[in-house]
């Protein structure tokens, strides 16, 4: 491979599927209960995600030899704090309406255990490259199943994608709701997110039945 | 050799192969199953799964008839009230009609068709992909889900319920004999969070009453607990409650018909009197300590909850669903306690905390199921310290015997 030895690539890879942080490690769920509702939040969720986790896992990995081990914590809530601050303010300078849609739940990436999850298991063990595509591979991860959430969410509880009707009007009663179509409210609700999760997983495992646990 | 024979042979024939489920699926309903057990034979008994689903249908087919016709009584009795007369029920001067049975027989029958056509197309999915037979559990959640709709529920909406339904509430459990909640009370509990303008408010529950909204002949069709909350007064008597010739859902109206399945599931051995009974007695407890709350002034007519709390406590189990839920839904052998002190203690809280979300909460007229469904999960937790409890008094005698 050019750009990536398998290795790398699998850093990558093997948290989109098989080593997913949402749908086998069971990470992160309370975000992606919270603002899957519609598209448009779960792909900014996504994005963030990305951008705190990727440079994040940089800088702890560059920080790690000087790190004294005692307070590790504190200084990995340091960085993700800082990181998570300047999304927040980004997003509140070029994107009101949306961060206020997303409300207290780009401030809890920092509690997000994915993130802290990484930086223990692999940024502080190894090289800046390989924590950024560590990084990276986990919140595509974890974005990914927030955005096949959010495609079903926001189809069938409001009948739109991105805010673009697709079955029509529900209130001029265009296009499918003609028919008596209604739009799903139960999809809007958190518990129909906790569902599709697992629907997901059920999926996967099915697929791969490795990823089956003995009990 | 008759087509009994034909049949069995063909099992034979096919065993292993990946339809054979699904065949023998229509085998056994068609026929008694020629197999019989290998081995020795501890338990001899008459009664399979199959002879105990089709008790509980039978209970209910009373409940169903009533249905279809009363569905057509409220739809001509809510027009003629629209015009201003007053309409007295009488039981084959008005009810028993040629023109009820059609009116509701056109609307109940599709409900029926849908929930068991959609829910045993599910099962026999389910059972040729997993290789396992069809189980015989969608019979009673089938003819049950007819039984607790409002009359009007659009079919797709029906369908897309029972395929939750059976899949999320059951399937994912393992199927028949594993699912933690009650499946029926699954598919309504969808039903109602999906499509709440179709579950509950004042116009579902009469037929034509939402097409006929703000119309000129526009009627109501509200129920006897939705008037209650909103304090307003109730224009059915106990007597209508009692033989059932009021609005509801299909097939949960006449309390006396429900009574009469209670015994006949009661007699058979079918479903526990002591959750039945609990039910009932948590219910009647909990509206008693309303009545409490009302007359001793805590709060005054310009309450929210006046209405619902000054009813008197015994008339809570004459309106809404509480009497169907005690008696089909709480007693489902698989999502309910299983030992004999769990199933008082489950039953008991059933009944209270039905009457306490009925009267709590507007947004939920109904609290029936909600209460099942929450029981349903705390079962097994009941059953655990019911266990437990025995196991701690075995010890504790063994010790003193020991001392």
């Amino acid at each position: 491979m050019g750009l990536l030895s398998r290795k790398d690539a699998n850093l990558i890879l093997d948290p989109l599927a098989d080593n997913n942080p949402i749908t086998i490690q069971v990470l992160g769920i309370c975000s992606a209960l919270a603002i899957t509702a519609k598209l448009v939040p779960s792909v900014v969720m996504a994005v963030s995600v990305i951008f705190v986790l990727g440079v994040g896992n940089v800088i702890i990995s560059l920080m790690r030899n000087i790190i004294p081990s005692k307070i590790r914590i504190i200084v990995q809530l340091i960085v993700v704090a800082t990181l998570v601050i300047i999304v927040d303010q980004v997003l509140k300078a070029f994107s009101y309406e949306l961060s206020k849609e997303l409300s207290v739940f780009i401030g809890l990436i920092i509690t997000n255990c994915i993130i802290m999850g990484r930086f223990e298991a692999f940024a502080l063990g190894n090289g800046p490259w390989k924590s950024f595509l560590d990084g990276i591979g986990n919140a595509l991860g974890y974005g990914l199943i927030l955005v096949v959430v959010g495609f079903f969410r926001e189809l069938f509880g409001s009948g739109t994608l991105f805010g673009i009707e697709i079955f029509g009007n529900p209130v001029e009663k265009s296009g499918l709701y003609a028919y008596g179509y209604e739009n799903n409210g139960f999809m809007v609700l958190p518990p129909m997110a906790l569902i599709v999760v697992g629907i997901i997983i059920w999926v996967q495992r099915s697929r791969n039945k490795d990823l089956i646990e003995e009990n | 050799m008759g087509m009994k024979q034909n049949l069995h042979k063909l099992k034979e024939k096919y065993r292993g192969k990946k339809m054979a489920p699904a065949f023998n699926a229509l085998h056994t309903f068609l026929y008694t199953p020629n197999e019989v057990t290998h081995g020795g034979t501890h338990v001899k008994a008459a009664d399979d799964l199959k002879r105990t689903m089709n008790i509980v249908i039978l209970a209910l087919v009373p409940c169903l008839i009533f249905g279809i016709f009363n569905a057509g009584y409220q739809h001509y009795a809510a027009i003629d009230m629209a015009k201003g007369l007053t309409v007295e029920p009488s039981w084959f001067g008005n009810f028993f009609t040629w023109d009820n049975f059609w009116l509701g027989a056109g609307k109940v029958i599709p409900l029926v068709v849908v929930s068991y056509g959609v829910g045993l197309i599910v099962e026999f999915i389910f059972a040729v992909i997993k290789g396992h037979e069809v189980e015989e559990g969608y019979l009673v959640t089938g003819m049950l889900v007819p039984l607790i709709v409002p009359i009007d529920i659009p079919l797709w909406m029906l369908a897309v319920a029972v395929v939750f339904g059976v899949v999320i509430g059951k399937e994912v459990f393992g199927g028949t004999g594993m699912n933690i909640l009650n499946p029926a009370l699954t598919i309504r509990a969808f039903l109602f969070f999906a499509y709440p303008t179709w579950m509950s408010g004042d116009k579902v529950w009469v037929h034509g009453a939402v097409e006929r909204a703000g119309t000129a002949d526009a009627i109501s069709g509200e129920t006897i607990l939705g008037s209650y909350a909103q304090n307003q007064d109730v224009i059915y008597s106990i007597s209508d409650m009692f033989w059932g010739f009021i609005p509801g859902s299909v097939g949960e109206t006449s309390k006396v018909l429900i009574l009469l399945g209670a015994f006949i599931l009661i007699f058979t051995k079918i479903g526990s009197w002591r959750i039945i009974v609990s039910t009932l007695i948590g219910a009647l407890v909990m509206g008693l300590i309303f009545n409490g709350v009302v007359s001793a002034g805590w709060i005054d007519e310009g309450s929210t909850f006046y209405g619902l709390m000054s009813v008197d406590f015994w008339q809570h189990l004459f309106i809404g669903s509480i009497l169907f839920g005690a008696v089909y839904m709480a007693t489902d052998p698989v999502s309910a306690a299983q030992t004999n002190k769990g199933k008082w203690i489950y039953g008991f809280l059933i009944g209270f905390i039905s009457i306490m979300i009925r009267v709590f909460n507007p947004a939920y007229p109904e609290g029936v199921f909600l209460a099942i469904l929450l029981m349903n999960v705390f079962a097994p937790t009941i059953d655990h310290y019911v266990v437990q409890a025995n196991v701690k008094r075995r010890q504790k005698r063994l010790k003193l015997k020991a001392a």
